[in-house]
């Protein structure tokens, strides 16, 4: 038996269950209902309503990515120091939290952000004014920082485990200060890491509609709900794949990004 | 002062971590309905849970796909990993180039993706959409937890295996399967847990009348959560919990004997 041969039944699956449907989404992003070619529905997302939706997406995002890394960052290196503790076990301790319902957790943050939640009542207990935390950007924030800090704090934590010890002590041995290695040496030696972790951030913030309508409320329109309700409610697929193929362009820089650092092709993710 | 700090910090980053759970957990016990107050402690949603056929029905749906499409996933993405060590360089960086997509693009554009596949198809949509769904986005993590092992394989164990007679069959399970069986069981491992968690995915290519758990929650936002789901989570979690400290309580010894060896042998 040939080995090669071996690949058929995944090469066959990738190809009927993730090249086509892709192409199926550029094919309805580009026509209309009557099947003729046109751009209107990617051209849409310049309109107010939906280029409102994007920025705000793009903002919110960008926002909970930064603050992922700069709390993972120092995790990671932490726990790389951290000689007890294996690998396995800093995974595990990241990916528990899933096993409880990523919908689940994400409301009973409501419980903790309400007027009258859990934080509000400390607040109060301590005769500190109540914050207004439940349905505003600051709280989408805080969910998307919630739900995807594992995805950042595991791929930092792989690329700095990686680093050879050696290679700080010759630093250090030249005479660089703990400062110059960091920027140095090892920040630039993360560099993989961090790339797959802001992807692995940044695409899931850009793109959801659950933790906008958890948290939310129903003001704040991010532009994963403006899709899904074009899919579930409106019916409306041609526009909701032209504004997904928006979507894809950033997806597909991030990716780009991702193949040029990632030169093992092992994928650093997780 | 330095280690006080990092284990402060460290600390605080878990309360933020697991304070969600925590408050699922206690509001499982708590007697009133609502989220939103104490009402005293109760044993009362455990019980009912039982009786409540609609969430046992979503809890076995969930389950069973669950583990079909992590095991169909288990064996596609092993057999793949198998044939691309084969493969000209060239060829295998596509295929593990598609193989990263479903992992980096949006939830959302791969459940609309399949979705529109299904309706061109003509499938009913169902059981099998939401299976055939998960397995999609369960491969790549079993091909990205299996094909770092694979390359760690010395190619000559296997043509010694064969040189002395064995099959090619025989020597892959004697030779091959026990070096890569770690790499197989924590691909199998995330594929379980990323279609337990998934909701995006399902969200879109569910039928009616089939949920999973998590679609379960999502149309019971509206209406408030019903308070056996926590005590189902919460049931869930404890098992799950008690499951990896009994894994890793058993065999500490030797496990911690092999893990010194693989770190040596990393060095090396």
């Amino acid at each position: 038996m040939n080995k090669k041969t071996l690949a058929f039944p995944y090469i066959f699956w990738a190809a009927a269950f993730i090249v086509i449907p892709l192409c199926m989404v550029l094919y309805y992003g580009v026509t209309d209902k009557t099947g003729a070619f046109t751009l209107e529905n990617i051209v849409t997302m310049a309109t107010a309503e939906h280029s409102k939706a994007l920025l705000l997406s793009i903002e919110l995002s960008l926002a909970s990515t930064v603050i992922c890394f700069l709390l993972a960052y120092p995790l990671a290196m932490m726990l790389t120091g951290m000689n007890v503790s294996t690998h396995s076990f800093i995974v595990l301790i990241f990916i528990l939290p899933m096993w409880m319902n990523f919908l689940l957790r994400t409301l009973a943050w409501q419980t903790l952000l309400e007027k009258t939640g859990v934080i509000n009542s400390i607040l109060g207990f301590l005769h500190l004014p109540p914050l207004e935390l439940i349905n505003t950007p600051g709280a989408i924030i805080l969910g998307m920082v919630y739900n995807f800090l594992p995805f950042m704090v595991l791929p930092l934590y792989n690329a700095l485990a990686k680093i050879d010890k050696n290679v700080i002590n010759a630093a250090r041995d030249l005479g660089a200060d703990s400062v110059q290695t960091f920027f140095r040496v090892t920040l630039p030696l993360s560099l993989p890491g961090i790339i797959s972790g802001v992807t692995m951030v940044f695409i899931p913030a850009l793109t959801t509609f659950v933790i906008s309508t958890l948290l939310g409320g129903s003001k704040i329109l991010l532009i994963g709900n403006v899709i899904e309700q074009e899919f579930t409610q409106t019916g409306n697929w041609h526009l909701g794949s032209g504004l997904s193929i928006v979507l894809m362009i950033f997806i597909l820089v991030n990716m780009v990004a991702e193949a040029a650092f990632d030169k093992e092709g092992d994928g650093a993710s997780l | 002062m330095k280690k006080t700090l990092r284990s402060l910090y460290i600390a605080l980053i878990f309360l933020f971590l697991y304070a969600p759970i925590l408050t699922l957990i206690v509001l499982s016990f708590n007697a009133s309905k609502t989220r939103a107050k104490w009402g005293g402690f109760t044993l009362n949603w455990y019980r009912s849970m039982f009786r409540n056929e609609a969430i046992l029905q979503a809890l076995s749906t969930t389950l069973l796909i669950a583990l079909l499409s992590a095991l169909i996933a288990t064996v596609i993405g092993t057999v793949a990993c198998i044939s691309m060590q084969a493969m000209k360089r060239r060829n295998r960086a596509i295929i593990m180039g598609i193989t990263n997509i479903p992992m980096l693009n949006a939830d959302i554009v791969t459940g609309i993706s399949l979705m529109l596949l299904f309706i061109t198809l003509g499938f009913r949509f169902g059981f099998m959409t939401i299976l055939l769904s998960h397995i999609t986005f369960n491969i790549p993590y079993v091909i990205l937890s299996v094909m770092p092992r694979m390359k760690q394989l010395n190619p000559s164990i296997y043509e010694a295996a064969l040189d002395l007679g064995a099959s090619h069959i025989r020597a892959f399970f004697k030779v091959v399967f026990p070096d890569i069986l770690p790499g197989v069981l924590s691909g199998f491992l995330m594929a379980f847990t990323m279609s337990l968690d998934d909701f995006i995915i399902t969200h879109f290519t569910k039928g009616p009348g089939v949920d999973t758990l998590s679609t379960k929650i999502y149309t019971e936002v509206k209406k408030g959560i019903k308070p056996e789901m926590y005590s189902l989570s919460t049931l869930i979690f404890v098992t799950v919990l008690l499951l990896l400290f009994l894994v890793n309580k058993t065999p500490a010894e030797q496990k911690k004997k092999k893990l010194q060896m693989q770190q040596q042998g990393g060095k090396l």
